[in-house]
Formats: structure tokens, sequence, C-alpha cells
């Protein structure tokens, strides 16, 4: 038993660890960047699959050693490994400049990696150990995992990632004294007593042994820090984020957005939050006189406030209070605002409650914590006006999650359930910053021009509305048409301003592109083209991938085209780089990394498992089993967490369920195909060979009735408490995760039964396959969706019970 | 190898051997070389881009300007191997030296005339401040971060640039005391421009914005300010790119 709670424990620090790393990279560096070193550094699972190969005689010769070891070695380098790669100059910033940035980078991962390398290769020992019991050391390996990844968004409330840095290390050691305590020698209790004490003392020490955090000086709270007189005031953190509130009294924040060049005003006092170190939103000084927020009025969000006429507002994205201001100047009879980040609630609420005139407070408002597309789809209460403005994407990177930032906000489906909650004549306002070329603003267009037509509407060009200042754009989506009163409106409220009219019903190319002029008027052409019959060609010959996202791609900020790559490049010199948003390539950048890496470490052992005598005729077959499975397995995972982001409307909440709920399942299926396979085997024949089958035929059947039931499902019970919804998430999720948790241990038993010295070698497969399923699940989303993600799991799947099929020669 | 690359690893070996060998006054004359390799880069860009900046060629002055200022003088003493190639360059305080292309084409934009008084606010190396100081008659110029401006202010009178005037402090108000200006270059981010900056460019006067991240500028905006002291903007793309392919 307690080798196997001690496969337990490394395996729920290394996930811990894992979550803890995208955390600690995100506030230091950036999210993209910091899944892309993650990705690669998780390949130390696949080394390690090649290492015990390699040594595997030696190893199990000495097991409790090796593994006492290897546990030892994760606890030290899981924090020294960090603290080293913090010294590596690696700014991804400089990557397409300076090409001493790849071999920065390159050592970012091999360090990284060292701690994967170490936990894994405890795994794979206790698996080449304990070959009658492949289904147990898979189900603590599992478990484990799960409690890990519960377990540190638990502890990230509770303390700063940099602290939570050091409580990985006691599990570790802890895991070194159980297997010593396991080998009973005098010797060995007396090993696992320091051990236990170490493991121990560091854990009463952590809150003494904060790590310092070398956080990239490009990041906006380094820059506001420079500034003199400034400084930190308030630092709080969770697993949404680490925050920190800036004073800056000599040179004062002057946060206003696109502030129209015709108005003089100054902001008020602001204080800066900074949320991991880059996001930023104002509180702003507020004495309770709605006048002292006229400065926000000369903003191109403002423009809907002068369409209504004291309005019910619901605001997305609340963060400091800029917009609730802006409603309360402009005297809106009731605000809902929702926030997703309850730090930044309680610092407007409390902590600087005096200074943001306790506006949340406010009669008129009623703050909602919670994520903006969950609430809109939860509420039965309907608006003159809903308000979003540069609201991005919560990082599910921030969750230890997978960061191409998809955001089901800006979604054909969120669009139509914004809509569906206005009153008659109210607008759906969106907000953007304006880019150069123009990318947001025509992607806003055509989204909002597919909801409407999906609604049903008949001429949606005459509810449409798109505004510009020379550094934001406003989208407004009206439930009916616009009135001639409403565009004179628009109008002056432009004219005063000097905003552009990019789109209005009946606009004229004379009333385009007046004051903020650019050489071509590229949104008022494309709004044109968008509403024309020649759509669908536009958006073809369109540099940047303008189609509108769906809550089954949910991609709003994928601009990238391949086509443009090349063109791209060839003006660098010119300052064409900025042309291009990057986290697509990365994405691909990592997966080539990661298949580079993948083949060498897959392809390496073989030689040697031959030279030393080992030569199995089923090993393309092995290969072939793991190498599917290991994608399957991730596929199914990463497409489901993102289904159930949008049902729990939370996405930490819904990763942490599902996630922990996966792996716990998957567990126990694990545990029960030992008995599930006896049952089999004792039948002989093709009962035994179809065990694998028959858990993949449930896959395949629960998962297509998921994909067909979910959306009504959800659609029923979308309005119900978050008490409900979590344990009917882990009903849905118990059966499917319960089998998927079978073909693993069914395989490596076959293995372990006819070719033992291969089972690290599938091991090291699955850790391989693992990565690239991340990237390429990302990857397939982008393109394809998320169904056809599960789509192809269900078909990896279906072929690695074609290949278990056939015994092993 | 295309011809910036041969110019980039070469330019990489004269600085070799410009640091083993040679004598201060070689040095000098090294650097020339490298910037005039430079120059006839930049050059041949903005014939490719002149669509979109609106003309055909820099400035004689401007680019006279690019070809006197040692931009070596300005970066950290380890990147000064790079100091002539055709990108950015970190300065240290999370500031970059922008891309010598973008410098040149900012300056040729201003239309500041040999008489002008120019307002720059954001000095970082000094580099852009010094560019400016060889095309028109005086330059003042704000830096946010007291080492910053500290050490451009040292550097440009080492170097002997005695018409910019650098202090450091709260660019939002501009230089009253010295406006109004003919020109001003705004190089800190800012998520507004400061009324008083418009409030001091002369009528007639230009403001240049780079808007962008270190590393990576996006575009360029330009603020006019007419005679009548109306006040018109422009986005400029500093690249030859028309985001639709096709005829439409």
């Amino acid at each position: 038993m307690l080798p196997h709670l001690a496969v337990f424990l490394i395996s729920a620090a290394a996930l811990a660890y894992e979550i803890l790393l995208m955390r600690l990279l995100g506030i230091i560096q950036w999210h993209h960047f910091a899944s892309m070193i993650i990705s690669l550094a998780l390949l130390g699972f696949g080394a390690s699959g090649t290492f015990t190969a390699l040594a595997q005689k030696r190893l199990l010769d000495h097991f409790h050693f090796s593994f006492a070891a290897a546990a030892v070695l994760f606890s030290i380098t899981a924090p020294a490994s960090f603290a080293a790669a913090q010294q590596i100059p690696f700014n991804p910033l400089e990557i397409l400049w300076d090409s001493n940035q790849f071999l920065y980078l390159v050592a970012v991962y091999l360090i990284l990696s060292l701690p994967f390398f170490f936990a894994a290769t405890c795994i794979s020992i206790r698996f080449m150990h304990s070959r009658q019991s492949i289904h147990r050391v898979y189900l603590f390996d599992l478990l484990g995992a799960g409690f890990g990844a519960l377990g540190i968004i638990l502890l990230l409330f509770l303390l700063d990632p940099s602290e939570c840095l050091s409580l990985i290390c006691p599990p570790g050691l802890f895991a070194a004294a159980m297997v010593c305590l396991d080998r009973k020698t005098s010797r060995s209790v007396k090993a696992a007593l320091i051990l236990f004490l170490a493991g121990i003392l560091i854990a009463v020490l952590t809150p003494f042994g904060r790590t310092g955090l070398r956080i990239s000086e490009y990041k906006g709270l380094y820059a506001a820090l420079r500034v003199p007189g400034a400084e930190v005031i308030r630092e709080s953190s969770s697993p949404l984020g680490w925050i920190t509130v800036v004073k800056s009294p000599v040179i004062p924040f002057r946060h206003v957005p696109g502030m129209s060049l015709n108005c003089t005003v100054e902001p008020p006092e602001q204080l800066g939050i900074f949320i991991d170190a880059d996001s930023f939103t104002p509180v702003t000084r507020y004495r309770g006189n709605p006048g002292e927020a006229a400065y926000l009025d000369c903003v191109s969000s403002a423009l809907p406030f002068h369409l209504l006429d004291r309005p019910s507002v619901l605001i997305l994205g609340a963060g400091g209070g800029a917009d609730v201001l802006l409603a309360l100047y402009h005297q809106a009879s009731s605000i809902d605002a929702v926030e997703l980040d309850p730090e930044v609630v309680r610092l407007v609420r409390e902590d600087f409650g005096e200074f943001a005139g306790h506006i949340y407070a406010s009669d008129r408002v009623t703050l909602h914590i919670g994520e903006g597309r969950g609430f809109v789809a939860g509420t039965h209460r309907s608006y003159d006006l809903i308000h979003v403005s540069l609201l991005d994407s919560f990082h599910a990177s921030a969750a230890g999650g997978f960061a191409m930032s998809e955001s089901y906000l800006y979604t054909v489906e969120a669009f139509q359930r914004c809509i569906k909650r206005l009153r008659p004549g109210g607008f759906l306002s969106i907000t953007r910053w304006l880019k150069i070329p123009p990318r947001d603003s025509l992607k806003l267009f055509a989204t909002a021009l597919a909801a409407l037509e999906r609604s049903g509407t008949d001429r949606p060009g005459l509810r449409l509305a798109l505004v510009r200042s020379w550094k934001t754009c406003t989208l407004l989506v009206k439930n009916g048409e616009f009135t001639p009163r409403e565009i004179e409106i628009m109008r002056s409220f432009c004219e005063s301003r000097s905003f552009d009219t990019d789109y209005f019903p009946g606009i004229t190319q004379e009333e385009v592109n007046r004051f903020n002029v650019t050489d071509e008027p590229v949104i008022h052409k494309g709004a044109m083209a968008l509403l024309g019959p020649d759509r669908l060609e536009f958006m073809d010959r369109y540099k940047f991938n303008i189609q509108p996202a769906s809550d089954d791609r949910p991609y709003f900020f994928h601009f990238f085209k391949w086509r443009v790559l090349p063109e791209v490049l060839s003006l660098k010199g010119r300052g064409g780089l900025p042309l291009m948003e990057w986290t697509y390539p990365i994405l691909v950048m990592t997966l080539v990394q990661a298949l580079a890496a993948s083949l060498i470490l897959i392809i390496l052992p073989l030689f040697f498992l031959h030279s030393a005598g080992g030569r199995t005729s089923g090993e393309v077959r092995i290969g072939f089993y793991f190498l599917f499975l290991g994608l399957a397995f991730l596929f199914m995972e990463i497409a489901f967490i993102q289904k159930f982001i949008l049902f729990l409307s939370h996405p930490l909440y819904a990763i942490s369920v599902v996630l922990s709920s996966f792996l716990v399942f998957a567990g126990l299926g694990s545990s029960a195909s030992g008995r599930w396979s006896g049952f089999l085997c004792r039948r002989g024949g093709w009962a035994s060979r179809s065990a694998v089958g028959v858990a993949v035929g449930v896959i395949a059947v629960l998962s297509i009735a998921y994909l067909a039931l979910l959306p009504s499902v959800f659609e029923k019970t979308m309005a119900m408490s978050d008490w409900a919804k979590v344990p009917l998430s882990m009903a849905f999720i118990a059966p499917l995760a319960f089998f998927m948790g079978m073909p693993f241990p069914l395989g490596l038993s076959r293995v372990a039964d006819s070719a033992p010295h291969f089972i690290p070698w599938a091991w090291g497969i699955n850790g391989c396959a693992s990565v690239l399923s991340a990237v390429l699940a990302a990857l397939l989303a982008i393109h394809l969706g998320f169904a056809m993600v599960v789509g192809f799991a269900v078909v990896l799947y279906a072929m690695a019970a074609l290949v278990f099929w056939k015994p092993l020669g | 190898m295309n011809r910036k690359g041969l110019l980039q690893s070469g330019a990489f070996l004269v600085w070799v051997f410009v640091l083993a060998v040679a004598a201060p006054a070689q040095q000098e004359d090294a650097y020339r070389g490298l910037r005039a390799g430079l120059i006839e880069e930049i050059r041949a860009d903005v014939k490719l881009t002149s669509e979109r900046i609106g003309r055909a060629r820099l400035t004689d002055r401007v680019l006279q300007a690019m070809l006197k200022v040692p931009r070596h003088e300005f970066v950290p003493d380890r990147l000064r191997p790079y100091a002539y190639e055709n990108r950015p360059l970190p300065i240290g305080f999370g500031q970059t030296i922008s891309q010598p292309y973008i410098v040149a084409v900012m300056t040729d934009l201003m239309d500041a005339s040999e008489d002008a008084t120019v307002l720059e606010v954001g000095t970082g190396s000094g580099y852009q401040a010094a560019v400016l100081a060889e095309c028109v008659k005086q330059v003042y110029s704000i830096e946010i971060i007291e080492e910053l401006g500290r050490e451009a202010a040292e550097r440009l009178e080492r170097l002997g640039y005695r018409n910019v005037e650098v202090r450091t402090g709260d660019g939002y108000y501009g230089w009253k005391e010295k406006a109004p200006f003919d020109a001003i270059m705004v190089t800190a981010a800012a998520s507004h421009i400061p009324p008083p900056l418009i409030e001091q460019l002369k009528p007639g006067g230009r403001m240049i914005i780079p808007i962008g991240s270190a590393f990576m500028t996006q575009h360029l905006m330009l603020v006019e300010k007419d005679p009548g002291s109306k006040i018109k903007t422009r986005q400029l793309l500093p690249v030859a790119f028309v985001p639709l392919t096709g005829g439409h």
C-alpha cells in the first residue's frame, strides 16, 4: 500500500506543479508563452520513459532506492528549476529580432522539464515493479492527479503562487519516505524519518519562504512602478489572478482609453489595479456627484447612453467601476454590474470603498460576481442596454488550462442571447481597441450580423451601427430598427467628439473617414461588403480571419491566416511584424517542437531495447496503441472541459470540477478494469480480446450522445444554482471518464504479461502523446470545432481497440 | 543569404574588427560605414512603403541626421554589435530604442523646418532627440523615469548636442514655458492624448504618436492642427500592407 500512496503523492504534486507553473509563468511572462513552455517541459514525462527503458534493470534491482531518489530529486528540482529558469534572460518579445532568444527558450524548456522527468520516473519504475497490479498503480496515479489539480486551486486561494512553490516539495519527500518505510530495514526507516521531518519542516516554513518573482520589465506593472513616487499599496492573490494595486501620486494614472481630442478635462485621481502584472483596470476617485464622471462621456462607449433615457443597464466586466460611473453619470435607472473576480470587487467595495465613492453600494447598482455569458444565460431580466467595454477573455491558462484564449462572450450564440435579453428598442453595445488594419471591429460586425440572421431578423443591416474614436471602436446592435432620430443623435455625438461613423443604416460615402482618417475607409467598406451578397468572398479575401466565432469554435481573438505569414515576415524591416497576432503561430511552433522531440524520445529507446535483446514482434502495435490512447484521452478531456465551461459559466470552477472528475473517475475505471479483464480472460477467446473494445464502445456511445444531448440539457438547467450544476456535471462526466480509465491499464497489463521491458517505453509514449494532444486539440478546435475534437477522440479510441484485438507476439 | 543577411553578418564582422584592433578614428569610420549601409536599407524600405506614408522618399535632412547620429552610443555596450541593424533594441527599464526605420519615418512625418522648436515626450535613450536635434533648431524632451532621463541628458551633452534640453517628470502638461511647439512627438504610451499637449502645438503644427508596445510599433498616429486650430488625425501604417487581396 505504501508505494501506492507514494505514487498518489508524486502524481498529485506533479499536476499541482504544472498548474502552479502556468500561474507563475503567466505572471512573470505572458500566458501564451507560458503554455508553450509548459507543454515542452512536460516532455520530461516522455524523456523519463526513455530513461527508464534504458536503465530498467538497474532501476528495478534497486526499486526502493530509485523511487525514493527520483522523488527527492523531484522535490528539489520543482522549486529550484523555476528559480533557475527565472535567471535565464529569455524575452519572448524579442524572439523575432534576436536569435539568441531561441537558445534561452530551449534552456528554459530543459530546466523546467527536470521535475516532470523525475516525477514520471517514479511512476514508470512503479509500473515496472508492480506488473501484476498495473490497474492499481494507474488508479493511484490518476487519483493523485485529480486531488493535485483540486488541491492546488484551493491552495491558491490561501497562498500567493510564489509561496505555493515550496509546498510542492513535501509531498515528494513524503512519497520518498513511504517507499523507504516499505523496505523495512533499519537504515531505510531512519531515512524515512528524516524525509518526513524535512517535509514537515518545509511545509511549516512555507509562509516564510517566498520565491521572488522576476517579472518581465515589459509588463505594465513594472512600467507603473518605475514612475517616481509610485508604490504598491495592496497585493492579493487567487487562482483567478495576482492582483496588485498601485498608487501613483506624483504622476497620476489618467486612464481614459480613446478620449476625444476635443475634451479638455483631466480625469480624477485613479488607482491602478494590475492583474497578473499587466491587465489594467483603474479605480477612480468618486465623491458621489455624477458630474465628476463627465470625462467618461468623451469615449466612444458613451454613445448608447445618448440614445436612451434613464436606461436599465447590464454591464459585463465591471472591473474597477469605470463603466458603472459612466452609467451613473447618465442617470441609468438600474445597473446590474457583473464581475468575474471577487477580489477586484472586494477592493472596490471594501478596501478602497471610500476612495471609489462606494459605487457598488449605490441604490441603483446591483453587483453580481460571475461570468458575463453565464449571467446573461441565467437571468430572466431584460435591459435597455447591455454594455461590454474593452473586456478581454479570462485566460483559461490562469487556472492551468490551455491558452488559446477561448471566449464565450464574443460568439454568435452569445450575441443571440444578449439580444434576447434586450427590451424592444434596447441596445447591445460592445467596445474594443481599434486595430490598424481593422480586425476586431469587422469580426464583431460579422458576428452580430450572423446572430441577427440566425434569430430570424429580416433586414439586420437596419439594426447595426459602428463608430470609432482614434483608439476604440463601438458596435451597437439594436433590438429593433434604428430610427432617423437615433441616427441624428449618433451623427451629432460623433461630430462633437471628432469620432468617425463607419456604419449606420443609410450612411453615405461623405459621412465616413472624416476625423480620424485612414488610407482607405476599410471598416466602412468591410461593413458594406459583409452586408452585401459577397460576404463570404470578402471574408475569404480579407487578410485577417474575421469569420464569426461560435460556441463550438470560440476563438474571437484568432485573426491569423497562413497565407499572410510570408508577406508579414518580408515586411519585418519596415515595421511589419505587429501586423499579426502571434498566438496561433506560437501554438504551431509548440506542436512542431513537441513532435520533433517526441519522435526522438519514442524512437531512441527502441535501438537500445533491441540491442539488449528485447525485441518483440508487437512493438509497433504497442507504440501505436499508447500513442492513440494518449491522444484520445486528452482530446476528450479538453473538449468536454470546454463544453462544461459554458455550462458552469465560470472557467475556473469548470476546469477544477471537470479536470478533477475526469481524473478521479478514470482512476476508478482503471481499478475496475482489473476485475473486468479478469472476468473476460476467464472466458478466453474473443472475450479476452474485446476488453478494450467494450470500453471504447461505451465511450463512443456516451460521448456522441453527450454532444447531441448536452446543449438541450444545459439550456434547461442553466438557471440552476452552482450547487446543483456541479454535481450534475460530475454525474455526466463520471460514466464517460470511468470507461476512459480502462484502456490504458488493460493495454499496459498486456505489455507486462508478454513484453515487460516495454512498459517504460509505453509510458513514455503516453507522456509524449499527452503533450501533442493538448496542442493538437487547440489547433483542431480552431479549425474544426470542439465537436470534431470529440469525433477524433472516438476514432483514435476505436483504432486503439483494433490494435488491442490481436494478441502481442 | 539575402542582401540584408549579408549586410548584418558583415556588420557584425566589422564590429568585431573595430573592437579588437582599430584605433578610435578607425572605429568611427567603421561605424559610419555601417550607418551608411543602414541608411541605404531604410531608403529602399521607404520607397516600397511610399504610398502608405504619403511620400516617395525621406527628406535629405532626415537621412543626413540618421547618417550622422551614432546609434551605438545610445545602446547598452553589450548590444553595440547590433546598433546598426534595423531592429529595436532594449535599453533597460522596460524601454526600447525604436527600429531605425520607424525613427526615420516618424521624424520625416513631423515636417518640421530647420527653425522649428520640437517637444518630445518620452526621451528614452535620447536617440530620437539626437536625430531631431540634427534636423531642427531646438528640442525639448521630457522623460518620466529619472535614471533614463539623467543618462540621456549626460549622453547628449557628451555627444555635443547643445540644442537639446532634457528634463524628468510628468509629460502630461508638456513644457509650458517653452510652448508653443512646431511639432510634438509622444513616444510614451498613453491611453489618451493629453489635452495640454494639443494646446501647446502651434496652429499648422504636427504631433506624431507611435501606437503599439515595446519592440512592436503597430501604427503611427499623426495629429494635425490646421491654421484655424482645428484638429484632425490620421492613422498611418508604416508598412506597405493592404488588408484586402485582389480588386474590389
